[in-house]
Formats: structure tokens, sequence, C-alpha cells
């Protein structure tokens, strides 16, 4: 589809019956349409226009707010208590301004997704021109766009169709973020259903930006054999120069490798990542490394490894830089959103930049040309290298020893962890030269670097337990599949009816940060459960790493020891950050492919579908970002149920539903009209647990949909039940609320299962096709 | 040393802060006044262990003594039954803080909606953030921590206190509660 201006302007027109001067004529867009798909009723959704489906789940999964902050302080009427319903000198109380942080976060969010995608874009047009065809995975994918065709009715073809894609999620960003302004919006469900609208066009701006680079940069296309990519310190070759890119933006790092390539050095040096660069390089070069997550930063820079650092946007630590000056590592930041303070040398000959970056004239330099980048990082780390020699600022572990005895055991070092790591007596004990407690706190850190901060005699409490760790740092030599971009035609066609029916007992994607409660093993674990359960597994950005970071009792990772396809059992590694709507479009896809509905503009439909038939449910055990909440309000939009680890909690707001309040869960059935009450399927909305034993249960308990057929159903609860006696030590107390018929209890538990249902005073129910909009019933009772 | 301000150094609150329990027979006094009182039972409660006990044992010998409903969250229900100790009820932390902060909610079996709440063992950060929820929420309930780290945003919190304070804290409770059997 193309949408081009039209303007004609004639100083003269003479026709038969009139003489014009002056004409101008201007049309806003020719649709050249070649799309046989009929829109549907909600193209280019404004922020009001899927209201009422945003309430509709509003109303079954209500916001449970925890207020992080009893204060306003936006304006400057304030501060203002809004404490226990006081209202503010806006008049707001504390459940708006609880929603309306919620809606600032997504929109934050969706503003990053939307400028990362925008940048790629633009440089991808200005490279290779608006008319580069798309290509997302050749013949396997026809449906190359699912989020984008559902949420604007444009089925791109060009990059630039994605230009006009962008123009639609940078207005909605403007308006949602404009919404929250003092005296805008004044109602808490009104924050939330804009909160959703910032799901929805993030998605889409995560969605434009993926396809691009996997179109032009030939990423990965759908391949479920994408290959494996060395990840981990460990795997890290010494003897070379190393360049560590860390962020999100993979275009100055392909400068890099292209430099690299053109003059036959790509076996000479290494190019390593931190967080989604470094999943996005390796999906570009697939010699490129991934050190880990993003909580590693610190530990990367600090480990002296590292000879030139590549900062490009998102999640970069904003004290890297200061970091790596203490290693002597010189600093290209590449991106316009993140300047670190340095002069902009875009502009000035490379010879001159490597030369005061060498000599150490400037610690760093602003860089906004990719190709630039490359050259200048490449060269300076060769010429770097031998002056650095790997210069770290650990301290060796006689001066922890010696360190160690000047702590005055105040505490604030725990007091100030986000773990609550038992750091204090980790530090006695280094006092008195026994370094092993302090070598336990390694796998749970998080690197944030909190510890120092509050340190009253400023010691280096994360660089002890890194350098305490180092023996685990270095051995971290694993395999994280490179990641796969989309969901091929042909896969949803095959797995698209299982999962409806449940016979595929549900898709789990574990998503987002590494803010984990005790480190990414729980990630890891998770996961294997359920592909061992054959789930299918689907990962992406930090979570994708940790998911990789840990092997069995074969030696093999998840990523061997799992095929890559989206079939049942499979792990499949989607990608980065911006990857995740290849999940999204995965369950719209089945809804499209399988079911044969319509998906051009027809949000509320296919959502319907999805909350109703796909049983999906995303885990995001250590987000911590705005990002990772949009990405969320993308999934709730959907009705696609979201778990978070405890840190989670942080996000102040969950959407919870009441299981023990039967009127909340009646649906219509579609052939008949009828109201059915289908039970809390899926039971809550946005939830954080707190135990990887938890999540796991309620991961099961949530892929559990009213549509499921009885064989799916049965096999949902035999998974439900199995995990729930394991962890829980019993059956569950619900589980009449998930029988509709007797042919839906597992074989195996009937007699015990009848036995609770009699004293529940259970009855059967009807299997209904499950929908909540009125429009969707075909037959409407007299 | 025993100190007031949150344990975590930046969960503060701002107006409303919790008053300091200095003495363990105060918390039982005002246990005692409520009607329908619970106590909410985290993860952590496995992982706390005082004077070589653990928590969790310290908790069981609690409920017994107090007859205060237990509810357990994550998947601490195993833990208890393990120890012979049926909760009244488990649900997951979030569950149980979304259903206080509903007037409507009649409470545990239907016996009506509690009217204070005690918390211990949860992830510090999570236990704050519920603490905050009711108190801007349920302003009619009272909630109370028997952690031995200092909850600003509970009605009552214990303060800071090292886990030998923390012990004798409970063991003075729970003989409390025994003696008036």
């Amino acid at each position: 589809m193309t949408n081009k201006g039209l303007r004609v302007k004639a100083k003269e027109l003479k026709t038969d019956i009139a003489l014009v001067k002056g004409l101008e004529l201007s049309v806003g867009k020719v649709i050249d349409d070649t799309w046989e798909e009929p829109m549907g009723p909600t193209p280019m959704p404004h922020i009001t226009t899927l209201r009422d489906w945003d309430l509709k789940l509003l109303n079954k999964y209500k916001p449970f707010y925890m207020p992080d902050c009893d204060l306003c302080c936006l304006c400057t009427y304030g501060k203002c208590d809004l404490t226990a319903g006081k209202r503010g000198a806006c008049g707001l109380t504390i459940a708006d301004q609880s929603s309306r942080i919620v809606l600032i976060a997504c929109s934050i969010g969706a503003a990053t997704h939307t400028g990362h995608a925008r940048h790629v874009v633009d440089h991808l047009i200005e490279e290779y021109g608006r008319n580069h065809p798309l290509d997302i995975g050749g013949l396997n994918v026809d449906v190359e766009a699912p989020v984008t065709r559902l949420v604007t009715g444009i089925k791109p073809e060009t990059l630039g169709d994605l230009d006009e894609v962008l123009t639609y999620c940078e207005t909605q960003v403007t308006h949602l973020l404009s919404a929250a302004h003092t005296g805008q919006e004044s109602n808490n469900l009104d924050f939330e259903s804009k909160a959703f609208h910032a799901g929805r066009v993030d998605q889409v701006g995560m969605e434009v930006a993926d396809i691009a680079q996997v179109s032009v940069f030939d990423f990965p296309k759908a391949d479920p054999e994408a290959p494996l990519i060395e990840m981990g310190l460990g795997t890290i070759d010494n003897a070379k120069p190393v360049i560590c890119c860390i962020g999100h933006n993979v275009v100055p790092s392909v400068g890099i490798i292209d430099y690299m390539k053109a003059n036959k050095l790509d076996s000479k040096l290494e190019v390593v990542g931190l967080c989604c660069t470094a999943i996005d390089n390796s999906r570009y070069f697939d010699r490129a490394k991934i050190v880990g997550p993003i909580s590693w930063e610190l530990r990367v820079i600090r480990s002296g490894i590292v000879d030139v650092l590549v900062l490009d946007e998102q999640c970069v630590r904003t004290d890297c830089a200061l970091e790596a000056e203490r290693i002597n590592a010189p600093v290209i930041a590449a991106s316009e959103k993140n300047c670190v303070g340095y002069k902009n040398r875009t502009n000035d000959p490379v010879d001159e930049i490597v030369n005061d970056l060498v000599s150490r004239k400037v610690p760093g330099v602003l860089i906004l040309d990719p190709e630039k980048v490359g050259e200048v990082a490449v060269r300076v780390a060769q010429k770097v290298m031998p002056m650095r020699k790997k210069q770290s600022s650990l301290p060796s572990e006689e001066e922890i020893i010696k360190l160690a005895k000047t702590c005055r055991h105040c505490n604030l070092c725990q007091r100030s962890c986000p773990q609550d790591l038992k750091i204090g007596p980790a530090m006695t004990a280094a006092a008195e030269g026994n370094l092993k407690p302090l070598t336990e706190l390694y796998e749970e850190c998080i690197g944030c670097g909190r510890c120092e901060e509050a340190c009253p005699v400023k010691l280096e409490i994360h660089s002890f337990i890194l350098k305490a760790g180092q023996k685990f740092m270095l051995q971290e030599t694993n395999f994280c599949r490179a990641g796969r971009g989309a969901v091929q035609d042909i896969e949803i066609r095959s797995a698209g009816g299982p999962i409806v029916l449940g016979e595929i007992p549900g898709i789990l994607a574990a998503v987002g940060c590494a803010n984990y409660p005790h480190g990414g093993k729980d990630v890891y674990d998770i996961c294997r459960e359920f592909a061992k359960r054959r789930f299918i597994v689907m990962t992406s950005g930090c979570s994708a790493m940790s998911a990789g970071s840990y092997r069995n009792e074969e030696g093999q990772t998840l990523y061997e020891e799992f095929p890559g396809s989206f079939e049942a059992g499979g792990v499949l590694n989607v990608g980065s950050c911006v990857s995740n709507p290849h999940i999204a479009g995965a369950a719209i896809k089945v809804a499209n492919i399988f079911a044969k509905r319509n998906l051009r503009g027809n949000y509320e439909e296919i959502a319907d579908y999805i909350h109703n038939r796909v049983g999906a449910v995303g885990l995001a055990w250590g987000a911590y970002s705005q990002k990772a909440a949009s990405i969320a309000a993308g999934f709730w939009s959907l009705g696609v149920p979201v778990l978070v680890g405890p840190h989670g909690s942080k996000y102040r707001r969950m959407l919870m539903g009441r299981s023990d309040k039967p009127e909340n869960w009646e649906v219509y059935d579609a052939r008949t009209g009828d109201t059915v009450n289908v039970g809390p399927a899926p039971e809550h909305l946005f939830q954080t647990v707190e135990t990887p034993q938890e999540a796991m249960v309620s991961i099961a308990k949530l892929c559990i949909r009213p549509n499921d057929t009885w064989k799916g159903r049965s096999i949902k609860l035999s998974h439900y039940i199995d995990l729930h006696k394991r962890h829980y030590g019993r059956m569950p107390k619900d589980i009449h609320q998930f029988v509709r018929t007797m042919a839906d209890v597992p074989m195996t538990m009937k007699d015990e299962i009848k036995d609770i249902l009699d004293a529940k005073g259970w009855k059967e129910t009807v299997i209904p096709d499950p929908t909540m909009l009125p429009r969707m019933i075909r037959s409407k009772k007299e | 040393m025993m100190s007031c301000e949150p344990w975590q150094c930046a969960e503060i609150a701002a107006t409303k802060k919790a008053h300091p329990i200095n003495k363990p027979e105060v918390a039982v006094a005002m246990i005692k006044r409520a009607a329908r009182p619970i106590l909410v039972v985290g993860s952590n409660v496995t992982e706390r262990s005082l004077e070589g006990k653990l928590l969790i044992d310290y908790i069981i010998d609690f409920a017994r003594a107090s007859n205060v409903k237990v509810v357990a969250t994550a998947h601490m229900v195993a833990e208890f039954l393990k120890r012979g100790y049926e909760p009244a009820d488990f649900m997951s932390a979030m569950d149980i803080g979304n259903r206080l902060v509903d007037p409507t909610w009649q409470g545990i079996n239907g016996e009506g909606h509690p009217d204070l709440a005690m918390f211990v063992a949860l992830p510090y950060y999570m236990e704050s953030l519920i603490l905050s929820g009711l108190k801007h929420f349920a302003p009619d309930l009272k909630t109370m921590t028997l952690d031995n780290l200092f909850h600003p945003h509970a009605s009552w919190s214990f303060p800071n206190a090292p886990a030998k304070t923390w012990a004798e804290n409970l063991t003075v409770m729970i003989s409390k509660f025994k003696g008036e059997k």
C-alpha cells in the first residue's frame, strides 16, 4: 500500500466554460490500494477509538494501585500530599496520579521504541531509498507486519511505507503524553485506557524497527535454525582488541562490522555487546558475541576487557563513560539521544578523531555517522589495545582484604541494595581474609552499584563482589540462538489449531530485562520446565540471554536442547526488544491465518479472539524499564496476561481479576447470544509473583482460555494441577472454576476431582464460542 | 540499634507514617483488640533463621497460640503443610492486597472483612508497596508488620532490629498468647 500526497497547481487554467487563475488543489493522500482485505472498523485508532474495548478489559481486570510515592511533584502547585483520598491542588487523587504515572511510563516506552524505529527507518531510507522492499521471511512469511496491519490498516511493502506508519505512531505518542499534563485527563480508568493505547502504538513502533532492520540488514528471516551465538565473558578472546557496544540500536554496530569486513579485520577484533545491541549485532554478524544482559555493564567495563566502548541508546548506564575513563578505554557516543556531554566530531576527519582518542586528549567523542563510528572504533581499538594492556579497575584480593578492614559496619550497603544482599557480613568476612561470602553474592547481584554510592567510606563494594566472583565470570561460556525474527505463516498453520483448541497447552513469552530477584537461573528453570511440558517458549532481549546462560545435565544450553521452531516444545528467541511484536504477531497470525479473521484495522475483534482463545502468557521476570511497561501494555491491550517478578511490583499498579466474583467472568456465546460464565480464564492481566515456583503455577493457570476444547482443557488442567501439587503441596482450591464438563477432567484424576466438585456443588456448563463483543453474536436471542 | 527509618533507605513515606511498636506486648494488645485479624506470610519465611530456628516455625507457633488466620503467599502453603500446619488460605500477595482494598470482600471463608492485616516475610519492597496500597485505598483497615524491618506505610511497625531482638519479640508474643489460653 502506498499513500501519496497529491498537489496540483496552475497559474491559469482555460476550459470551455471558464478561465481559472491561481488554481491550487491539494489532496492529502491518494490511496493506491492493492490489498484486497476489506478495511476494518478501527484503522489508525486515535487515543479514544478503542476506549470501549479497553474499558471492557479494565472492568474485568481492575487496577490495584500500590503508590510508590504519596506525593505529586510535577507542577509548581505542589508538592501535593495525596495520601488516602486527599486531592492535590489540581484536583487529582492518588488513584488518578498512579494511573497517570503508568501512562507516562508507557508513553516514554512507546516514544523510545518509536524514536528508535524512526532513526533506523530514516537512516535506511537515506541509504537504500523509500522503495526498498521489505522482506521478513521470503515466501514463508506473507503476513509481514501483523501488528501494523491490525492497528493501522496499512500493509507495508517498502521502507517508505514504514515512514508513514511511524508518522501515525509519533502523532499518537504526542497526544498520549499531552494527556498527562496537569489539568487534562482526570479519571484513572481513562489514564489506563490511554496507557493501553500507548502499548498498541509501542507494538507498532517496535515492529517497524525490526522489520526494517531484518529486511535491509539481512538478519535471520523467520529462521528456526538461526545460528547459535557464543555468549558470556569467557567467550571473548582477550588477545584481540575488543569493541563493546551497549544499548539497543544496531546501526552504529553495523558501521563497525562493515568496516571490519571491508578491511578483512573481522577475525582480528572482537565485537561484543550488552543488552539488545548485542542481540542485534549477532543477527547481523554471527561472530559477534553476546556478553550478557543490561545488568552486567559495570561488570564488563570494570573487568578491563573492553578497549573501545560504543554507546548507543536505551538502557545505557549514564556512568558508563566515567567507568570507561577509569580503565583508559575511549568512548564513542553514537546516538543523538545519548550525547554524554562529548563534543560532536561527526564532521571531523577520522584521523584527527582517532589521534585524539588514542592520545587520550579527549576521553570520548560524539559521532552521529555510523560509518564513521565504524572506522574510528576499529582503528582506535587496534591502537589502544597494546597501550591499555586490558587495564582493569577491579582491586586485587589483597586490596579487598585491606580495604574491608575500613568498613564501618553501618549496613547502609545492604539497606541500599535492591536485593537486600547480606553485604555487611560478607565485608566482615573479607576483612578476615575470607572472600567466599562476597563470591556468593555474585550471582544475585544486579550490578546497580547502589551499595558503593551508600558507603560512607567509599568502598567499591560492587568491584569487591566482581573480583570475588571473577572465576565464575570468566567461566561464562554459553550459547544464545540469534534472534530469528518472525514466526513463519506455515508454522502458524501447523500450530494454530492445537493452540486454539488447547492441545498445545500454551505459549510462554519470557521477555524483558534482567532485574531478577535471585539471578538469571530462574528464567532458565521456568523456560525449561515449560519447554519440557511441550508449551511453546518464546524469548527476547535480556531474558533470551538469561535463558541461554545455563546448561542441563548433558551440558546443553536451552537453545541446544530444544528446537528453535514454533511448535510444541520449541524454544524460539525472536530477537531484541523491538522483536517483541513477533510474539504478539504470532498470536495475531493465529487469528488471521488459522481462524481466517480479517486483520486490517480490526483490533477489537482480533484482541477478543486472542483473549478468549490463544493461551499465551508473558513473563517479564526482571522487568525494570518504562519500555518494559509499554511492551506489557501492548499485550494487555490484546488481552494477553503478563506476569512480572517481585521487582515488577514497583510498576505500582496491577490489573487483577477476582476469581471470587462470578459476575466478572461472563462472556457471550457467539452462537446463541447466551451469557455464559467461563470462570477466571485468564484470571489476571498483570500480576507480580514472588517466587519462580509461584510463577510456574501461575503460568500454567493463565494459559487456560474459555475456548479450550475438553481435550485441551484437560491437558491444561493436568499441567496446572501437577505444578500446583509439586510446588504448593496440594490440589488447587479453584479447580471447580475451570471444569465445565466432566470431560475436562484429566483422566487420571477423575475420582479425586469428582469429590472436590461434589463438595463445591459444581454444575456442568457449556463450552461457548466466547466473545466479549455483542456485535460478534451471530444469532441474537429473541 | 533500633531505628524507625525505612529499612530500604529510599522507601520513604510522606505525611502518614507508621507508629513504631516498641514492646511486643503492645502488638499483642492490638491484635487482641481486633475482631478479624489476619497474618499474610511471604516467601522469605523459610529464608530467615533466628537464633537457630526458622522464621516459619516461629510463625506457626504464633498462629497456633493466637488463633490468627494465616494467608500464605507464593508457594509457602507447601512449606506450612510440610510442617503440619494448615493455613486458613493461600493466594498471591497481590491477590490478598487487592481483596483487602475492597470493602465488600467478606474475608477468609466469608467470615467478614478483616479489621487488622499483619504482614511478615515478603520481599521488603513488595511488602512496602502493598502496605502503601492499603494505606491509601483501605483507610479503615489497620495494618501491622511483624518483621524486624521498619515499614513506614504500615499503621504499626516494629523498628529495625537485629535477628536476636526479633526472635525475642516473637517469643514474647507467642508466650503472651499462650498464657492467655
